[in-house]
């Protein structure tokens, strides 16, 4: 099948206009007829199924949560960038737009990117409208941050909470439409399967997990808002639950994946304390804008970090990146911590850790606080004391945070941070329209693949989730539905259905009767510390098809000696883990082999083979400039299709943070 | 920080659903890392029992970084345990000591049954959202955002009381098993801002109107809701969701 990504002819900047101006329609009276499935509550999922249940469709919506609440878009700290330049430093739709491309190190589709800098702004506006209360100014108009090194402030933020406070502002908008009876809201239900009929997405097989039975639902499409797959590591900052199922079951059935490879590895997070370690925490990016990061000159270096004196500490960031500093971006200061702890220089109990220290800020802040009642002369603990507050007021939460999870206070101690997997740019491929290559199945969100290139900025997760469920699908959703006016809801006693909840159910027979000696948790450790060492920070031949065969192996040992406890039809969180995970061992080895395949560099994916002599990645245009859109072939055989990537516009330069 | 390991006794609710009765069943764990966080120390209590073939405990989690509002135990006698201002997936086991008994409990209130040990059905609170929790303004209606200033003092007011992660750890605590809190902590975002005007009398009413429907009790001022509250949510809020009920209630009545 050849890759159509129908990008409207015509200009950049008119193309989403003009899209709009000639998309077909559907009729107030038709939207009552036509039904639609959202799977996922998050930012994407919450805002599409009450945009489209106010637009008159008939909505079902579902979530694995007890509630749409919980979705882990939630736990997104920094903030929200829109295209306002209400701070009147030269922002606007074209610089917003440019910086992405370049961003995502020139591996994201131009015209999708520029229609999300278009409609970043009515997002704010629509957020702020529902009640979500962002940081002000005591004029009361809102204020901005800067964030992730751009030359601009343009993130919109609510204190370290902006994800919970959009997430609930979009979780409102969907519980009115229930209370208006438009969508219909499932939680506690999973979805295990697609049904296709006649080629396109006609419904789905969920699981009610209270009960464990069985459910057939029909939909004239589907549309997954189902987040990305960072929980392929084991670790990572994803929620515990936050998985691939949905969008492996789509690909199964016929949607490629894109660009599976596309991780990125968060410089700033807590690092694993031990063996028993669930999940990572992040610190968010906006500490580096006050923190300096370093390691002791000396290897092995067993003192404690304030004991260890100035002239003996390597600020690594500002020596090897004098023109960024500790603000580089996110997948230039992760390898660079990782190379250093390699190298035998990391600090902490585990020697994987670097250290992030206020000392500097604490005492600068104190000097400019003590200056302004005049008190120049201050005593050094005076200046301590104001310092301190100071950072408190900037980053009090995330420091409270810090403590309670580490038992140390990073007021006096540095903070210890290290890399971890926070977010996955790849996912279903897309096209224009967000639908995949199943008729009718359509992918928002972090869940697709199109908009964040190999590496996503501070601060656009939050914008592509909402931009894709408030903005863009209620119009190109339209465009299909139109020519399904005439077809009457399918009664899901079709074959297909039969036939697809028959597969759902084999398969979960199938697990509880393994009965082997090995927990779904031990699996999933195992699989984690591969895609870890092979296929995280940095990657090459070598180890990823050693970890091909490594993944097949354990996915074969996981079929024959998984155990689970508990029976099907009931509440059992160890059957549902089983089937994610089962999906994740699958999931590894396409990553893997996509990791091979781009043997190159670029934003987040490090092939080790494509470096510059100093060490940076080197992207090679010549040869890479595609999206891999992977399709599924049958057990570990997937065909490449390429989908070859243009810049009209942002022509692509090698990045430079020296 | 200095870390120790130590052993402990368990004292867990077990019950199968909704339907069988539950009670405390025993158990032991040793070589509790002080580092762990108290749901990890469940994660190994779990394979435990996984291994020896026994049924592992069912707990409600997702995040794990005290934001999503899943998790939900009730620790020796309070909710999200002893800690202050936290949830129970923030709290660590340097909390307690080598050789310590741990009593732990799902959430106790005739309003969220438990659906399986420590599991309980929380949709109450989604009803009372659906009920009014919301502003009326559908995709695409809305003004510049700059074209409605806020107060700052409101903002941060609105802020606070939208800092609620839905817990539930209010009910948990109350001996009267109120949700005023969180009602309350929705109200009052909604009142303070100048967007949640148009329907301020209705949304009140009804969302009282639901919390009394789902079952819950009533609120007698003792405050236990504020103390565990992980997110620090004041009891401010239920005096002026009964101010703005009290208005709300008068003006209807006048109608």
């Amino acid at each position: 099948m050849s890759l159509d990504s129908k990008i409207p002819a015509g200009e950049m900047d008119k193309k989403w206009t003009d899209y709009k101006g000639h998309v077909k329609l559907v009729n107030p009276a038709n939207k009552r007829k036509l039904e639609i499935i959202v799977v996922g509550t998050g930012l994407a999922g919450a805002s599409a199924a009450a945009s489209l249940g106010e637009m008159g469709y008939r909505v079902k919506a579902f979530c694995f949560q007890d509630s749409p609440r919980r979705a882990h878009s939630i736990a997104a700290q920094g903030g929200i960038n829109a295209a306002k330049n209400y701070q009147n430093d030269g922002d606007s739709v074209f610089r917003l737009f440019y910086d992405t491309v370049k961003g995502g190190d020139y591996r994201s589709r131009e015209a999708n990117v520029h229609r999300l800098a278009e409609v970043s702004n009515n997002i704010i506006d629509q957020c702020v409208a529902q009640g979500v209360p962002f940081a002000r100014e005591y004029g009361g108009l809102l204020s901005n941050r800067s964030f992730g090194g751009t030359q601009v402030q343009r993130t919109f933020y609510a204190a370290g909470q902006t994800g919970q406070q959009l997430l609930l502002g979009a979780y409102s908008a969907l519980e009115r439409q229930v209370a208006l009876g438009s969508v219909t809201m499932y939680s506690r239900h999973e979805m295990l399967d697609i049904v296709k009929i006649d080629g396109k997405a006609r419904g789905i097989i969920a699981r009610d997990l209270v009960t464990g039975k069985l459910e057939r639902h029909f939909g004239h499409c589907v549309l997954l808002c189902t987040g990305g797959y960072g929980n392929v590591f084991y670790l990572s900052t994803n929620a515990m639950g936050s998985n691939v199922t949905a969008a492996w079951k789509a690909h199964k059935k016929g949607a490629y994946f894109g660009n599976p490879c596309f991780t990125q590895i968060h410089p700033t997070c807590i690092p694993v304390s031990g063996d028993h370690q669930s999940k990572l925490t992040l610190m968010s990016e906006s500490l580096r804008n006050d923190g300096r990061i370093w390691v002791p000159k000396q290897k092995g270096d067993t003192r404690k970090g304030v004991d260890i004196p100035e002239e003996e500490r390597d600020y690594y960031l500002e020596r090897r990146y004098p023109a960024f500093g500790n603000l580089v971006p996110r997948d230039v200061a992760s390898r660079a911590a990782k190379e250093r702890c390699d190298e035998g220089y990391g600090v902490g109990t585990t020697k994987m850790a670097v250290y992030l220290d206020f000392k500097d800020a604490i005492i600068r802040y104190g000097k400019i606080e003590a200056g302004k009642t005049g008190n120049e002369e201050a005593a050094h603990h005076t200046i301590l004391e104001l310092g301190k507050a100071v950072v408190a007021e900037k980053y009090g939460n995330l420091f409270e945070m810090y403590e309670k999870i580490t038992g140390e206070n990073p007021y006096e101690v540095p903070m210890r941070i290290y890399p971890a997997v926070h977010y996955t740019m790849g996912g279903l491929w897309v096209d224009y329209e967000l639908k995949t290559t199943v008729d009718g199945l359509y992918a928002l969100g972090e869940a697709n693949f199109s908009d964040h290139g190999a590496n996503r900025l501070g601060a656009s997760a939050l914008m592509q989730g909402l931009a894709d469920g408030y903005f863009v699908i209620p119009y190109t959703l339209g465009n299909y539905l139109a020519d399904e006016i005439r077809t009457a809801s399918i009664p899901t006693d079709h074959p297909a259905f039969v036939e697809a909840e028959k597969e759902v159910s084999e398969r979960i027979t199938k697990l509880m009767s393994i009965k082997g000696n090995q927990s779904v948790e031990s699996f999933h450790k195992r699989l984690g510390k591969i895609m870890w060492d092979k296929c995280g920070m940095a990657r090459n031949a070598k180890g990823l098809q050693e970890a091909i065969v490594e993944i097949q192996e354990l996915r074969k040992q996981f079929w024959s000696d998984v155990r689970i406890p508990g029976d099907i039809e009931e509440m059992n969180p160890e059957l549902d883990k089983a089937g994610r995970v089962a999906d994740f061992l699958e999931l590894g080895e396409l990553m893997c082999m996509d990791a091979l395949n781009r043997n190159e560099s670029c934003g987040g994916h490090f092939r080790e083979e494509s470096q510059t002599e100093e060490g940076e990645a080197k992207r090679d245009d010549a040869n890479f400039s595609y999206v891999s859109a992977w399709e599924y072939k049958g057990d570990s055989n997937w065909q490449l299709n390429k989908e070859p990537l243009t810049f009209e516009i942002v022509k692509p330069t090698q990045r430079s943070y020296k | 920080m200095e870390h120790y390991n130590m052993k402990l006794t368990l004292k867990v609710w077990k019950q199968k659903n909704s339907n069988t009765p539950g009670n405390f069943e025993t158990y032991h764990v040793s070589d509790i890392s002080s580092e762990m966080s108290f749901l990890e120390m469940f994660d190994v209590l779990n394979e435990q029992l996984i291994t020896e073939g026994k049924d592992p405990i069912a707990f409600d989690h997702d995040c794990r970084e005290g934001i999503c509002g899943m998790c939900s135990m009730y620790i020796n006698g309070r909710a999200h345990g002893p800690w202050t201002k936290n949830t129970v997936c923030q709290l660590h086991m340097r909390a307690f000591k080598d050789g310590e008994t741990i009593v732990v409990e799902p959430w106790r209130a005739a309003a969220f049954p438990v659906i399986k040990d420590l599991m309980v059905d929380r949709s109450a609170f989604d009803r009372i959202i659906q009920a009014g929790g919301f502003i009326s303004v559908n995709t695409g209606n809305a003004v510049d955002a700059n074209s409605l200033p806020v107060d700052k003092k409101d903002a941060d007011t609105a802020f606070d009381a939208a800092a609620c992660i839905g817990c539930g750890a209010c009910v948990a605590a109350c001996k009267n098993s109120s949700a005023m809190l969180f009602v309350s902590a929705k109200v009052s975002q909604l009142a303070l801002l100048p967007q949640g005007q148009p329907e301020r009398e209705t949304r009140v009413l009804n969302m009282v109107t639901q919390m009394d429907k789902e079952g819950f009790g009533n609120c007698t001022n003792t405050y236990a809701c504020e103390a565990e509250c992980p997110k620090g949510i004041s009891v401010a809020n239920i005096a002026r969701m009964n101010r703005e009920y009290l208005k709300a209630g008068l003006k209807s009545e006048a109608k």
